[in-house]
């Protein structure tokens, strides 16, 4: 089987696995990193988010193989209690969350677009979170939260 | 007793010295200490818990910390919060010193799980004397080392004191030292939702609240916005293999035979089979899904069970009745008899699907002592036994311990996972991680019923409504029980030849209005297929209630157009409880409402007319008025709802900012329903298996959401779970009226549906 090195939350891990396995079960099951989300193993839902050089994209669709190399980051590496990215500290103060199944896809969606975006108007950000899915229908505060955390980056 | 301090965690985990894993929600900061068992189950765990020893509900730690012993679960809308703030305000302890434990079925007592919107209203209420009950005891005891009279005792932050000498005080946690309160409650004699406690004790009056009824922050959001704190699908136990499960092709068939072969090449793939209840196993979760793929099953060839969905009305129309029931006010029969109109219309409601964020995911260790059970089920303590009677074993020997999944909003799929994973781990002797692919967790979850609903109004010469009959005919909601605890309730138990209690019921209104002659009455049918059947039939947030209140809050707006009233007007006019109607005003003043006579708040920009809908409620006390604003081009019959103001009174509100936000997700949650969900279904089997074949709603739909809270300190709490839920569909079909003169009557309120309308 082959192996790949990959380079996670800077820290890097050599694994076994099948060129197309996806990267989700690489970091879930091979690294035990679970803030990545199995939703729908389809790209259609984004609880699987992470970030690759810096881009995010559905960790459940993307072939482990592809991610080999590339740096890759986890909630966990966005940021933490002590060292918060700007959306988690928006996330927490507005208590976006209630399931929280899928906030790990909003989250990781939203802090990638406003690194490129700064000044987003309020239909940019809703167009840049389109797809994303939020089953308890938390929407109009992760609204709120994307728009405080944007207000905080600019 | 070990404790392992997490420094970084604000919900903490504690290993007992049994091993069982603990998770308590932490309201404190990072060096206290954690949350305990209760102090009546002793050190093993052994001893049963009781609901009549009051160590079973709280404990007071040598630190000072406040656990509670939840014995439902919060979702995160925040109901542990709220049982928190009760037990807060009743002993006068600070917030940073509440950890909650929840949903352990060998530390909490079944209180029901999340059901019904019942956690603040049963288990706040018997939160609120535990806590009550709890300070009685501690201030007897603070009189006695104290030398006074308990009259004489005040309470700040955990330390009893005397009035006027402050100097002579004791502690709340010197007084346990350590050993439990060691004192009884009365109960009544339930389990479940109802359970209530009794003491001598008399909780504070509404004007003595410092914490109830302030916005305090919950306890779980931190850990989920970080990833610091494991969900249900992260647990892994020593010699875990991965599971998945397989469905037949056509809903209904049997396992002829499997060629094990066809997995061969897969590294460490295995067979799992009892009869008809068939997956695979691998010790790495992609090879199980791979080997789940490919997996060759030879099918029975059965006769496709179900009608064509286009026929789905008429057979609901034609079927059989399994059961009826209803009620009579008044004589309906003779004011149609008399009456000099009457207005009669009919409406269609579609199967739902919870289709839950995360299929349902589980993890099961099946040891012959005993076995454990980590589970996302909203009823934990009924996926107990739901467990034991899968594996034919007593219901004392499983351990189910709940851990945060993806959203349960009624009877969805994570009690049927656990059964599955179960199951499977009895199969082959490992614990076992069971998690649904996409297409289980829409495709295959219980779904919320179909129906069909008949209303007649008879008015007199002058235009007043004299009588109102509401007939509603649909597929049972707990055709599968709203809990897993019987195993022929559960997919594993169904498939293994158990059958369930398959109780045939249905709902009518809930209402105040005032008709005066008034029938409503329901029939139930039997389902498409029995048993494990991918339209099998449960609970689903608001059982039943976005379906009839469609109806019938459409039917309302038909009779006040049909006698040219303001639909608020008339609702209010039909109403005589004070409540109700503020709840109305309140909405229609936030909304902008314009009061008059059919289609003066109608506009048009091209192919885009804008309406307002107004539709209200009642559950179980509590009190909702909805007005949703809509923009519907007439031309593609695209919908858009820019804004929803909702009015709600449900008593005595704990936590104003859980509350709105909870209302707000529901709301949401609610417009999905309103606006896309269907499942959709061929005579095999549901077609509906992901997020494309079952839309729901995008945050570019998102609305702008007014809420107006209506407090009632002085009433009783009552449910907020569900509420707003249950008359939205009937305000955005309102609306859409509005915008283009036609009535819809049926579900969803989809460009398909209202093209059709009009």
């Amino acid at each position: 089987m082959p192996q790949y090195t990959l380079r996670v939350d800077g820290r890097a891990h050599t694994i076994e696995a099948d060129a197309d396995m996806p990267l989700l079960y690489a970091l879930r099951d091979d690294l035990g990193m679970d803030n990545p989300h199995f939703g729908c193993g389809l790209s259609q839902c984004g609880a699987c988010t992470v970030h690759i050089n810096g881009r995010a994209v559905r960790s459940c669709s993307t072939p482990v193989s592809e991610a080999a190399g590339q740096t890759v980051t986890t909630l966990n590496g966005l940021g933490t209690p002590d060292k918060p990215h700007p959306v988690q500290k928006a996330f927490l103060e507005e208590q976006v969350p209630q399931c929280g199944y899928c906030i790990n896809g909003w989250v990781m969606t939203a802090a990638a677009f406003l690194d490129t975006k700064k000044k987003p108007t309020d239909a940019e950000i809703k167009q840049a979170l389109a797809g994303l899915k939020c089953r308890c229908g938390t929407h109009t505060a992760i609204l709120r939260a994307v728009r405080r955390a944007a207000d905080s980056m600019a | 007793m070990n404790a392992n301090t997490d420094m970084s965690l604000s919900r903490r985990v504690m290993l007992q010295g049994t091993g069982a894993l603990v998770v308590a929600f932490s309201m404190g900061g990072t060096t206290e200490v954690l949350g305990q068992a209760p102090a009546s189950m002793g050190a093993t765990g052994a001893a049963k818990l009781h609901p009549t020893d009051l160590d079973s509900w709280l404990s007071i730690a040598r630190d000072g910390k406040v656990t509670l012993f939840f014995g439902k679960i919060d979702g995160g809308q925040g109901t542990d919060l709220a049982m928190g703030q009760i037990v807060a305000e009743e002993l006068d302890v600070p917030m940073s010193s509440i950890n909650i434990v929840q949903g352990d079925t060998a530390l909490t007592v079944n209180q029901g799980g999340a059901s019904g919107s019942t956690g603040v209203r049963f288990a706040g209420a018997a939160f609120r004397q535990a806590g009550a009950e709890a300070r009685r005891v501690l201030l007897m005891r603070a009189a006695e080392r104290l030398g006074v009279a308990t009259d004489r005792l005040t309470v700040t932050d955990g330390v009893v004191s005397v009035i006027g000498n402050p100097a002579k005080k004791i502690s709340y946690a010197e007084i346990i030292d350590g050993k439990g309160f060691q004192s009884k409650i009365g109960w009544n004699d339930e389990y479940g939702n109802p359970l209530a406690l009794t003491s001598p004790a008399k909780p504070k009056t509404h004007d003595q609240y410092k914490i109830v009824g302030t916005p305090q922050k919950r306890m779980d959001v931190a850990g989920k916005v970080f990833g610091t704190t494991p969900w249900v699908g992260d647990i892994r136990v020593e010699g875990m293999v991965h599971g998945r499960m397989i469905r037949p092709p056509v809903a209904g068939a049997s396992v002829v035979s499997v060629d094990e072969s066809s997995i061969a090449h897969i590294p460490g793939a295995q067979v799992v089979r009892k009869g008809d209840f068939i997956g695979v196993v691998a010790p790495k979760e992609w090879n199980a899904i791979k080997a789940a793929q490919v997996l060759r099953v030879t099918w029975s060839d059965v006769k496709a069970p179900f009608v064509e969905m286009n026929n789905l009305y008429t057979h609901i129309r034609n079927a059989p009745a399994s059961n009826r029931g209803g009620d009579d006010r008044g004589q309906v029969d003779a004011a149609f008899a008399r009456a000099a109109r009457v207005i009669t219309a009919e409406y269609e409601f579609p199967f739902q699907s919870h289709a839950s964020m995360g299929p349902g995911v589980a993890v099961a260790d099946v040891r012959p002592e005993g076995v454990k059970v980590w589970t996302g089920t909203q009823k934990p303590h009924f996926a107990a036994s739901g467990v034991a009677g899968c594996l034919g074993i007593p219901a004392d020997k499983v351990h189910a311990v709940w851990v945060a999944g993806s959203g349960c909003y009624g009877r969805n799929d994570a009690g049927d996972v656990t059964m599955d994973a179960a199951v499977m781990s009895q199969i082959v002797g490992k614990p076992v991680r069971v998690q649904y692919m996409r297409h289980e967790g829409t495709g295959w979850d219980p779904k919320a019923p179909a129906s069909i609903h008949r209303a007649r109004a008879a008015l007199d010469e002058n235009g007043n409504l004299i009588a109102f009959d509401f007939y509603s005919k649909g597929f049972s909601r707990v055709e599968t029980n709203s809990s897993e605890g019987r195993a022929g309730d559960t997919l594993a138990g169904m498939l293994l030849g158990q059958k369930g209690a398959r109780q045939q019921a249905f709902n009518n209104p809930e209402n105040a209005y005032t008709f005066a002659n008034r029938r409503l009455s329901w029939e139930t049918i039997g389902p498409l297929l029995e048993g494990a059947s991918p339209l099998r039939t449960s609970h689903m947030r608001d059982p039943l209630g976005p379906q009839v209140h469609f109806a019938s809050e459409s039917f309302v707006d038909e009779i006040a157009f049909a006698v040219k009233t303001d639909p608020v007007e008339f609702r209010i006019k039909n109403l005589t409880n004070q409540r109700d109607i503020a709840a109305l005003k309140a909405a229609a003043e936030r909304a902008g409402w314009k009061y008059g006579p059919h289609g003066t708040r109608r506009s048009r920009r091209g192919d885009v007319a804008t309406g307002q809908g107004v539709a209200y409620a009642r559950r179980n006390g509590t009190i909702v008025a909805l007005v949703a604003d809509v923009e519907v081009n007439t031309r593609t019959g695209a919908i858009r709802v820019p804004k929803i103001t909702c009015a709600h009174d449900c008593g005595l509100i704990v936590n104003p900012e859980t509350l709105k936000l909870t209302l707000e997700g529901s709301i949401v949650q609610g417009l999905s329903r309103a606006i896309h969900e269907e499942v959709r279904f061929d005579s095999k089997t549901v077609t509906s298996v992901d997020w494309l074949t079952y839309p729901i709603v995008d945050i570019q739909e998102a609305p702008q959401v007014e809420i107006i809270l209506i407090n009632h300190p002085e009433l009783e709490s009552t449910g907020a779970g569900e509420s707003a839920m249950r008359p939205l569909v009937g305000a955005v079909a309102n609306a859409v009226f509005e915008a283009t003169g036609k009535r819809l009557r049926r579900a969803p309120v989809n460009p398909a549906n209202i093209l059709q309308s009009i």
